[in-house]
């Protein structure tokens, strides 16, 4: 615990990166960043790029190719072996493959969570809690236990969780993986809806290329392990977009050209 | 939640069923008890299991026979609960801090399994030797029979916390406290709740033991369930080891029920089986 307190104090060359930040509206930036486990895995390897403010970026790669550990390391649930990384704002909203509930807490307990946390007065907390339970469509299961609730439920308690915070950048760790296909697609548009609405930072980590492109307006595709950016795909559509987008021809093309430098080889 | 508004005929059925199929076993084995008081035993050597009826004539029918075994059981009583809680209230402190630090837990878990390997009536005598009979050397009985249990118990809930979800306090910055409180002890309370009940039933033979090879002191139920041994009387025997045998339960049901209450709502292993 002491030492991850020790390591969000300022650096130099955090203060760096804080100048790139600060200005130019970046939100997050890599630079260089490599990761090396304690067991010899080389997770990342001189990955680079930047979010900004606004913006909604996706990471699509095969398993294990450091997508995670990409967003740990932009948390400082770990620190890169080699590079920087930089966020303009320390407060990041993180949304787990798992949601991660608690599950002796009410639906509206473990939405106010995080706020708790930060000492949040006990008012208020409800307050941002009913406003992130509105926003995320859980109005009436205020009283539920997780055990009640469906999959895709728990997801949305999950990002109802990281919305009382309010934070600026966001970052998903494939969130919607584990949930079926109906409820993906579903949740996928209330994303975007929320996204649309707030216009957070999002950095987004996903194995599905559609949902990529659909969310997306910057789609970098990495490589196996060790991970790298192999391509950078902008995705021409705007804000909002409606769920017709997907059966689109112009969508298929840029879904198309995503999956193809996926597979391509590395030489 | 699964909720039943109405019990369904099938339901009903099979709740009667479950309280009929014990009452049938328990009629099966007074039955057995009577053939063996009355048939394979004569008259002279009745004694060794004396009819049923006698037990609750003479054991509880008879005010003075009575008095003397709930008295006894009383001070046996007091002596369990105080040794529960003091296993309670040192079995919860020693995992709390030996999840602060892997040099704590490494220095003292070796030496509560070494708790739990004494054989405790080797130890009593001991004990009485160097803490005499009172009421605390018997509390110590207990505290030695009941405290691994809560130990370990505590120490499994305790680590059992997920990793994804320390990573969700330790993205908030959370301290120390407010992960123990917040996170690690509720998340425990199912396993630490299951620690309680068996070190319940523990202390509860921990406090007659104690009492049984003390022999001074103030006279629990073991020692009076040694004295109607000695005088062969039987009827008072059974009739003290059967309402030993009930407060034994009363505290395994009290406990269960303590578990339903605090942790049914979200938790499958302290859920009432259907």
């Amino acid at each position: 615990m002491s030492s991850r307190r020790a390591a969000v104090q300022p650096t130099p060359d955090i203060v760096a990166i804080s100048s790139k930040t600060g200005s130019a509206g970046v939100a997050l930036a890599f630079e260089h960043v490599s990761k090396v486990f304690p067991d010899g895995t080389r997770a990342l390897d001189d990955v680079s790029f930047d979010v900004h403010a606004g913006e909604m970026v996706a990471i699509v790669g095969p398993s294990g190719c450091g997508k995670s550990t990409l967003l740990r390391l932009a948390s400082r649930l770990s620190t890169p072996s080699g590079g920087e990384i930089g966020v303009s704002d320390g407060n990041l909203g993180y949304v787990f493959q798992d949601a991660t509930l608690l599950p002796w807490r009410t639906v509206q307990r473990n939405v106010e969570l995080l706020a708790e946390l930060a000492g949040v007065g006990s008012r208020e907390r409800a307050l941002l809690a009913s406003q992130a339970i509105a926003l995320t469509g859980l109005s009436g299961f205020e009283r539920h236990r997780p055990r009640a609730l469906s999959g895709g439920m728990r997801m949305r308690v999950s990002l109802a969780r990281a919305l009382t915070m309010r934070p600026r950048i966001f970052l998903f760790d494939e969130p919607f993986g584990a949930l079926d296909e109906i409820t993906r697609e579903r949740l996928n548009g209330e994303l975007l809806d929320l996204f649309e609405r707030e216009r957070f930072a999002g950095l987004f980590v996903t194995h599905s290329v559609s949902e990529a492109a659909f969310l997306a307006s910057r789609v970098l595709v990495m490589s196996a392990r060790p991970g790298r950016i192999l391509a950078e795909i902008a995705v021409p559509f705007g804000y909002p977009r409606a769920t017709e987008l997907r059966f689109e021809p112009d969508f298929a093309v840029v879904a198309g050209q995503i999956s193809a430098r996926l597979r391509e080889k590395l030489t | 939640m699964a909720e039943v508004s109405r019990p369904v005929p099938g339901q009903r059925r099979r709740a009667v069923a479950q309280v009929v199929a014990p009452l049938i076993v328990f009629a099966l084995v007074i039955a057995v008890w009577l053939f063996i008081s009355y048939v394979l035993l004569e008259p002279r050597r009745r004694f060794l299991m004396p009819p049923p009826q006698e037990v609750v004539r003479v054991g509880f029918f008879d005010g003075r026979n009575v008095a003397e075994i709930l008295g006894a059981l009383w001070s046996t009583t007091q002596v369990a609960i105080v040794g529960l809680g003091v296993s309670i209230a040192i079995g919860t402190v020693i995992p709390v801090a030996m999840i602060q630090a892997r040099w704590v837990e490494w220095s003292l878990y070796p030496w509560a399994v070494v708790l739990q390997t004494i054989p405790i009536l080797a130890i009593v005598p001991l004990i009485g030797f160097w803490f005499q009979f009172g009421f605390s050397s018997r509390v110590l009985v207990c505290v030695l029979i009941a405290l691994f249990p809560i130990v370990t118990n505590t120490l499994f809930g305790l680590k059992s916390t997920e990793q994804a979800q320390h990573d969700l306090f330790t993205l908030q910055r959370a301290n120390r406290v407010q992960r123990l409180l917040k996170l690690q002890l509720p998340g425990a309370l199912p396993a630490i709740l299951s620690g309680w009940r068996i070190a319940a039933g523990l202390s509860v033979v921990g406090a007659i033991v104690g009492d049984f090879f003390f022999r001074q002191g103030e006279p629990g139920i073991g020692r009076l369930i040694d004295d109607y041994r000695a005088r062969l009387q039987s009827e008072q025997l059974f009739a003290s080891v059967a309402l030993s045998s009930l407060l034994g339960l009363v505290v395994f049901w009290g406990f269960g029920l303590l578990g339903r209450l605090l942790v049914g709502a979200w938790h499958e292993s302290h859920r009432s089986t259907e």
